[in-house]
Formats: C-alpha cells, structure tokens, sequence
C-alpha cells in the first residue's frame, strides 16, 4: 500500500523549503556582492526579494500545518515535516540578515571603503557553502555530512573574531573610521548568526534520521 | 527588479511532483531492529514463548513480553496479526475455542495461568475483558452491572458497588435516574461504558479491551479514551486497536505484531508509545504506523 497523494505533499514542502534555500543562499551572496560593488540597485532589490523568502516560509508552513491537521503522520512523516517547520524559520531568519547586509551595503554606499574586502567574502562563502552542504545533508539524509558542517562553524567563527579586531584596531587608528567599522562589524555579526543558524540545521537532519535532537557544535557567539 | 536565482544545485534533482515519484528519500532509514525491552515497571504478565494454534493453522508465535502494572499497554499491527488471539490468551478466553493448542508461558502475578490446577473463571473474574461490539444483557442497567457480582456471591452492599461502577466508567450521571431501563435502550458509546461498568464491578485487577471503540462514533470514543486514563491509575489495561492514533493517544506502550511467511503473528516491536510512534526501529512497524504497510 502506497499514500501516493501523501507522498507528494510530503515532497512538496521539502521541495519548497530547498528552493527557499536556494533564494537566501542566493541572497547572501548578493547582498557580499552589493556591499563590495556599492551596488545600490542590487541592495534595493535583495531587500525586497526578502518579502519573497517570508512569504515562502509561511506558505510552506500553511502546508506543513495542513498535513498534520489532515494526514495524521506518525514516525518518519512527522519527523520530516516538524524538521521542514524549523528549518524554513531558520531560512527566514538568514534571508533577514542577508537583508541586513543589504541594508548596510546600501548605508556605506556613499563612503570610501574602509579597506578590500578579502575576509568578510571568505565568511560569507564560508556560509554559504556550510548552508548548501546542510540542505544537502537534508536531501540524503547524510548525518555524516550534517555534522561535518557543523564543524565548519568554527572556521565561521574565528574569521568573526578576526575581523572584529582588525575593525576595532581600525577605530583606534581614527575615530573617522568608526561608522564604517561598525557597520562593517554589523556585517560580519550577520553571518556569524548565519552560520550558526545553519547549524540549527544540522541538528534537524541529525534528527530526521535519528529521531533525537543533539545540540552539535554551541558556537563562541 | 530582477529574479531570484535559485542555484540549480539544491533543487537539481527535483522533478515536477504532478508527474513523477518522490524525489527525496522518503523517510529516516532505519537502524537496527529496536531489542524488545520490556517495560522497567513491575509486571502484570510474563509471556515467554508463547505460540497458540488453531487447528493446524499457528495464529501466534514465540511471544515474549511483560505487560507493567498500571499502565495501558496497546497491541497493534494489521489484522490478522494474532493481536486479539493474544489479548484471548491473557484470561484464557481462547480456552472457549475448540482445536486450540497452546505452548509457552502466560504468569499472571507469578502465577501460571494454563497451569492445571488454574480455575479459568477465577482468571476471568481477575481479568476482565470489554469487547469490540457493546454487548449489554437484555437487563436493567442495574442488573447488567449487578450480575457478575450476584454471581460471585458479593457479600456487600449492591446498591454502592452498582453506583461506584457507573461512576467509574464516567456513566452515573447519565443513567443515575434510569437504572430499571433496560441496558440496550443506551446509545452505543453508553452501552460499551456500561459493558466498562460490568467489568469493574467484580473487581478486576486488569482489564482487556478488544477494540473497544470500534463501533463507537468519535464523540463516544474520545469519552472511552479519557475513561482509560483515568482507570489505569487502578488497573491494567491492554487494549487491541486498529486506530493507530488512538494507541498513540492512551497507552503508555505499544507493541507492534506482524505476521510472518507462515501467517503466524510474531512481535516485532514493543516499547515506550511515544518512541514507537516517533522513532521506531523497525523498518516494519515505520511502514505500518505511516501508512505504507502491504
């Protein structure tokens, strides 16, 4: 016996929940790109493709919620929608700080650079790439993968903190450095949370498939 | 304003779900078979190879398990599991049968219950048993809960044990003023409380409930559930139900039965009803408990 039409739904808010991933991971590489190019254009528009992700959280929940209410799933079923619940507010979130980025691209468009951005990039690709591997994770239901990326938020963090002392020695140098360097440390705060929100992650698939909930790798943060 | 990208990466494997099979691993795969632990509490029942034929035909096969005191204990799987033939066993009702064949273990306190000195109504009184269909005498309300204990020679006083019964299964105030009416005037979800009532007023120590609510609309059936809460903090209650959701709901563990090549029911899976119905360990009862059993 199959739930041929259970099946399906049950794809559809996994199918979602990746293409909402793919628009924050999108997002965030955008909103670096806006920042470095002091493109204004595109902050403008990742800020308002943030109401897009939004909407695409609660469109899918509108779904997950009708699943439990009509379906009755037990077992694997439910474990995969409550994971699919968390996990698009975790991408909400994330699409918010791409958004915040965006917002700070656009607050630093009229100044100088501070400086090139070499690390703030390397974080951010850094992110992403634990972002894709965790939705990855999510798809083969590769706990082996889920917790290697976790481990990579350590990389995250220490690129942070790094950063956050290489600005403050930029604010001590001239104090006319210190509204560049705090947005700047406003940026790296976005995607150290990134980061770890990602980690959120993880742990769903550890627990999709193992049925637990294991808190992997407590960031620094 | 441009478009999202959406990196083909993560959805490359996705295919328009109108058309084609799921395209995600389906569920959790499972690990190995979760050992059949028995419940940490003290037991009512120890069963220990038990097997019962019918005829030539094996109904069930080798079951071992302990049912805890004061806890509702559920067996489910898909009929013809054997899960009713064993519920039978546990107050011998199968003994009514004839051409059964029973070989294994049934202790009821550290007593063995098909040892041949065992008087089968005395097992019966200790363990009572509710059907699936209501099955009122064609009594009084009074007289169906009375008759047990006239049977039995209760020495007490029969109005307080009549009353007391009707209490405990949630139906005094509903009956309390037509206790001469006759038993089958009540509606359906009345009647199996009554058939409740019946039960426990010979003072069992374990009742044993055959899908109980089966007949009963959902209304009735939820009033049955809250019932069986409230009774198994004095008795023991194993209940058989083909309603997953409501083992899920009242029992306290679940055991799994499927049958084997042979269509012997064996037990597969038996552990604490919230584990079992979140994370079972067996590929089988994922299947069953999901819908995807066949």
């Amino acid at each position: 016996m199959t739930r041929t039409a259970f099946d399906r739904q049950l794809s559809e808010i996994q199918e979602d929940m990746l293409v909402m991933a793919g628009m924050v991971e999108s997002a965030i590489e955008r909103g670096i790109e806006a920042l470095k190019e002091r493109d204004v254009q595109l902050a403008h528009e990742i800020i308002a493709d943030d109401l897009k992700i939004n909407r695409k959280r609660y469109e899918t929940e509108d779904k997950c919620l009708e699943l439990i209410a009509t379906q009755q799933p037990l077992a694997g079923d439910l474990r995969t929608i409550v994971s699919v619940l968390h996990i698009t507010v975790d991408l909400e979130r994330m699409g918010d700080h791409a958004e915040g980025i965006a917002k700070i691209a656009l607050m630093l468009a009229d100044e100088p650079p501070l400086k090139p951005y070499v690390d703030i990039p390397r974080m951010a690709d850094v992110a992403r790439g634990m972002l894709m591997d965790s939705l990855e994770a999510f798809k083969h239901r590769d706990t082996a993968l889920a917790r290697e990326v976790c481990n990579r938020d350590d990389e995250v963090d220490e690129l942070y903190d790094k950063l956050y002392h290489e600005l403050i020695g930029y604010m001590l140098k001239d104090p006319a450095n210190i509204q560049r360097a705090t947005y700047l440390i406003w940026v790296t705060h976005n995607l150290e949370r990134i980061g770890d929100r990602v980690t959120n992650i993880c742990e769903r698939v550890v627990y999709l498939v193992e049925g637990h909930i294991q808190e992997m790798n407590v960031s620094k943060y | 304003m441009t478009e999202v990208r959406v990196r083909t990466r993560l959805t490359d494997s996705i295919q328009d779900p109108g058309t084609s099979a799921p395209m995600l691993a389906a569920t959790a795969p499972t690990t190995a078979p979760r050992p059949i632990i028995d419940p940490p509490e003290q037991s009512v029942f120890g069963l220990s190879e038990l097997s019962l034929w019918y005829g030539h035909k094996q109904a069930i096969a080798d079951i071992g398990m302990k049912i805890p005191v004061n806890k509702v204990t559920a067996l489910i799987g898909p009929s013809g599991c054997g899960k009713s033939t064993l519920l039978r066993c546990l107050n011998r009702m199968n003994d009514l049968i004839t051409g059964v064949r029973i070989t294994g273990s049934v202790r009821y306190r550290d007593q063995e219950i098909y040892a041949p000195h065992i008087d089968p109504v005395e097992v019966r009184r200790r363990i009572g048993m509710v059907f699936q269909k209501p099955n009122p005498f064609p009594k009084t309300i009074y007289d169906n809960v009375a008759f047990g204990a006239r049977v039995n020679g209760y020495p007490g006083n029969m109005n307080e044990l009549v009353e007391h019964s009707l209490r405990q299964a949630a139906l005094w105030d509903e009956v309390k003023d037509d206790l001469k009416k006759s038993g089958l005037a009540l509606s359906g979800g009345q009647q199996q409380r009554l058939c409740i009532a019946r039960a426990l007023a010979v003072e069992p120590d374990v009742i044993l409930m055959d899908e109980p609510c089966s007949a009963l609309d959902p209304i009735a059936t939820l009033k049955i559930e809250d019932l069986l809460r409230d009774l198994v903090q004095q008795y023991t209650i194993v209940i058989v139900t083909h309603n997953m959701q409501q083992a899920a709901r009242v029992s306290d563990y679940t055991a799994f039965m499927l049958m084997d090549e042979q269509g012997a029911g064996r037990l597969v899976e038996y552990g604490v009803t919230n584990e079992i119905f979140t994370n079972p360990r067996d590929r089988r009862t994922e299947d069953y408990i999901t819908g995807r059993f066949g």
